[in-house]
């Protein structure tokens, strides 16, 4: 692809799992921040360390994020501190792109994209964001102020690559943040 | 260009992050209602120009229904609130009192 002034990769597969249920609940708190190893999220937020992690989705839902090899193993001892307890898990990798964006100006490739306010007064690591990345659905979290890590639902993930690249080419930089 | 808090998730979320779901607080008519108050829950509905409740989707972000109250003239947001409820809770209409006096809607003022 052209040149491009953030780098943009896919990365992955994850493993990840879409817990919905009562997240006031203690087990299934337990559950997910058993596997994960992070704090449970507040809301809107997503607790995130190397390829472990929990976001926010929902009143009612938290993604759990692993490596992609210990899913089955991460879902079965999920399962095993959820029996008992009304929920629903489901094993979501295989549906899920990730992209990671780096790069000094990789705020103005979603801003450009997403109507959402990248102000760095506004946004900041930490906070987790459910959107749109021009027409289809996605969400990203800062993983340092310099780094996007960016979800979307596989079947667009092209879509979604052509976007970012061309969001950021080489000398398209806006300059607003800087 | 209209923005809208979700109640749920806190965010400030775009209209194109948002479907609009029209009039809020109807009450659905259904076995046992007559035929004019069957007629009107499924054909008549507020057409103001000023305040206006409304029914909104976070679609693009945490997926909740929720409720809007907003000016149709000027796109001022009163506020949002909860979808588990069948009437404005009092902070909003006391909010809208305040910008707007005498307002009146369906059935509250
Ligand atoms: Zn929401």
């Amino acid at each position: 692809m052209s040149d491009t002034f953030a780098m943009i990769e896919q990365v992955g597969p994850r493993g990840m799992m879409t817990l919905r249920g009562d997240l006031s609940s203690t087990k299934l708190k337990n559950a997910a921040t058993g596997v994960a190893g992070v704090d449970f999220p507040g809301i809107s937020e997503c607790n995130c360390v190397d390829e472990r992690g929990i976001a926010w989705m929902s009143p009612d839902e938290v993604l759990v994020i692993t490596p992609y090899d210990e899913i089955a193993k991460d879902l079965k001892r999920m399962q095993k501190i959820l029996s008992g307890t009304h929920h629903l898990l489901a094993n979501v990798s295989d549906a899920r792109s990730v992209f990671m964006i780096s790069g000094a100006k990789s705020r103005e490739i979603i801003a450009k994209l997403s109507p959402v306010d990248l102000h760095p007064d506004s946004l900041i690591p930490g906070q987790f964001r459910r959107t749109r990345l021009a027409q289809v659905p996605a969400a990203f979290w800062m993983r340092d102020k310099n780094t996007f890590e960016l979800i979307c639902f596989r079947s667009v993930a092209d879509y979604v690559s052509t976007l970012l690249h061309n969001a950021a080419s080489a000398g398209s930089e806006v300059g607003y943040f800087q | 260009m209209l923005m809208l808090t979700c109640p749920y998730c806190g965010i400030d979320a775009d209209e194109t992050e948002l479907t609009p779901g029209g009039q809020a607080h109807l009450t659905r008519e259904t076995v046992g209602s007559d035929d004019d108050t069957f007629e009107s829950y499924l054909f008549m509905r507020e057409n103001p120009k000023g305040v206006h409740f409304e029914r909104w989707r976070h679609s693009y972000g945490c997926g909740k229904w929720f409720h809007a109250a907003r000016c149709t003239v000027t796109l001022e947001v009163f506020g949002t609130y909860s979808a588990q409820t069948t009437e404005p809770p009092k902070e909003i209409c006391d909010k809208i009192s305040g910008k707007r006096p005498g307002w009146s809607w369906g059935s509250f003022s």
